[in-house]
C-alpha cells in the first residue's frame, strides 16, 4: 500500500475517532479505505428506543451509518476535507437484536465533482439479514 | 381533584420514559396548547464538524426521529384518551426514514415539531421540521413512515 494511502487513511481514522457525537454513542472506526468504511456501536442500555423490548433506537443506527457513510466519501476523495451529508435514507428491515453489536459497512460507489453517493447496510450478529438498509448523498469533499 | 393539564403530562411522561435514547441525547418535550414541541439543549458532545461547529448529522436525525415517534405516540394516545389504559403502551415502529439536511445545525439550541401527514390502522406518515433561529428556516427536515402497534 502506497504512503499516500495510509497516510490519508489515518487522517480519517483520526479525524473520525474525535468527533464529540461518535464517541458519546460509542461509534468505533473498524477500517477505511478503497472508498469504504466500516464502523461499530456496542450495545449499551442508555440507546435503547423501548425499554420494553430493550432494542437500541433507529437514531443510533442512522448515526452509525451516517459516520460509516462520511468515512467511505472521504475515502474515495482526494482531498483531506469532511465532507457533510445532503440526504440519507434509512429503511428499518427489522429491530436490532438486544445485547449485539451492530456494525455499518458504508461504501462511496459514485463521486462526481460536487456529490458522492454511498449505500450502506446496518447488521448485528445475524449477518445475513440485514438491520437497516441506507443510501445517501454526500457533498464531495473538496 | 386530578387537574387535566396534570393527567396529560403524566400521560406523556409514561411515554417518553420508555424511551431512554431520548434522555440520553437530551432532548426535552414540551406539551402547551395542546401542541407538542421539542427542544434539544446544545452540548458539545452533540457535535458532528469541529472545524465549523456544526451538529452531528446522526443527532439532528435522532432528534427529528424521536420528535417524529413522541408525535405519532401522542396523537394515538390522545385518540382514545380515558382513565384506563392497557399496560404497557405500544410504540410506533419506524419503517423508514428520510432527512433532508438543508443547513448546517449551529451550536446552539435546536427545535423540532412534526405533524401527522396521514395516520390509519396500519401505517403513519408524519413529517418533521428542526429550526435554531426561525421557525421559518428549518435546518433540517424529515419524512419518515411508521407501523401503527395493533
Amino acid at each position: 500500500m502506497n504512503l499516500k494511502l495510509v497516510k490519508k487513511n489515518k487522517h480519517i481514522i483520526e479525524f473520525f475517532d474525535q468527533l464529540p457525537f461518535n464517541k458519546l454513542i460509542g461509534i468505533s472506526l473498524i477500517s477505511v479505505g478503497d472508498s469504504r468504511a466500516e464502523m461499530s456501536v456496542a450495545y449499551n442500555g442508555r440507546l435503547i428506543g423501548d425499554s420494553v423490548s430493550r432494542v437500541i433506537h433507529g437514531g443510533v443506527i442512522t448515526t452509525l451509518i451516517d459516520a460509516a457513510c462520511g468515512a467511505a466519501v472521504m475515502s474515495a476523495g482526494m482531498s483531506k476535507f469532511p465532507t457533510a451529508t445532503i440526504d440519507l435514507r434509512i429503511d428499518y428491515l427489522r429491530p436490532a437484536n438486544p445485547g449485539e453489536t451492530i456494525i455499518a459497512n458504508a461504501h462511496c460507489y459514485k463521486m462526481t465533482s460536487s456529490v458522492a453517493f454511498v449505500r450502506a447496510e446496518a447488521i448485528d450478529d445475524n449477518e445475513r439479514d440485514p438491520v437497516a438498509l441506507a443510501s445517501g448523498a454526500f457533498t464531495s469533499p473538496s | 381533584m386530578e387537574n387535566q393539564d396534570t393527567k396529560e403530562m403524566d400521560s406523556l411522561q409514561v411515554i417518553l420514559d420508555r424511551i431512554p435514547f431520548i434522555d440520553f441525547i437530551g432532548a426535552r418535550f414540551d406539551l402547551s396548547g395542546g401542541e407538542l414541541v421539542s427542544t434539544l439543549p446544545f452540548d458539545c458532545t452533540l457535535i458532528g464538524n469541529g472545524f465549523i461547529n456544526a451538529l452531528h448529522g446522526g443527532a439532528i436525525a435522532s432528534f427529528l426521529e424521536t420528535t417524529a415517534q413522541i408525535e405519532l405516540a401522542w396523537y394515538l394516545e390522545t385518540k382514545n384518551f380515558s382513565s384506563e389504559r392497557a399496560e404497557p403502551i405500544k410504540l410506533p415502529k419506524t419503517i423508514d426514514f428520510t432527512v433532508d439536511y438543508i443547513y448546517s445545525g449551529k451550536a446552539k439550541q435546536s427545535f423540532a415539531k412534526a405533524v401527522v401527514n396521514r395516520s390509519g390502522k396500519r401505517y403513519a406518515s408524519l413529517s418533521v421540521e428542526a429550526w435554531q433561529d426561525r421557525r421559518e428556516q428549518p435546518f433540517a427536515k424529515a419524512i419518515g413512515h411508521f407501523l401503527i402497534p395493533k
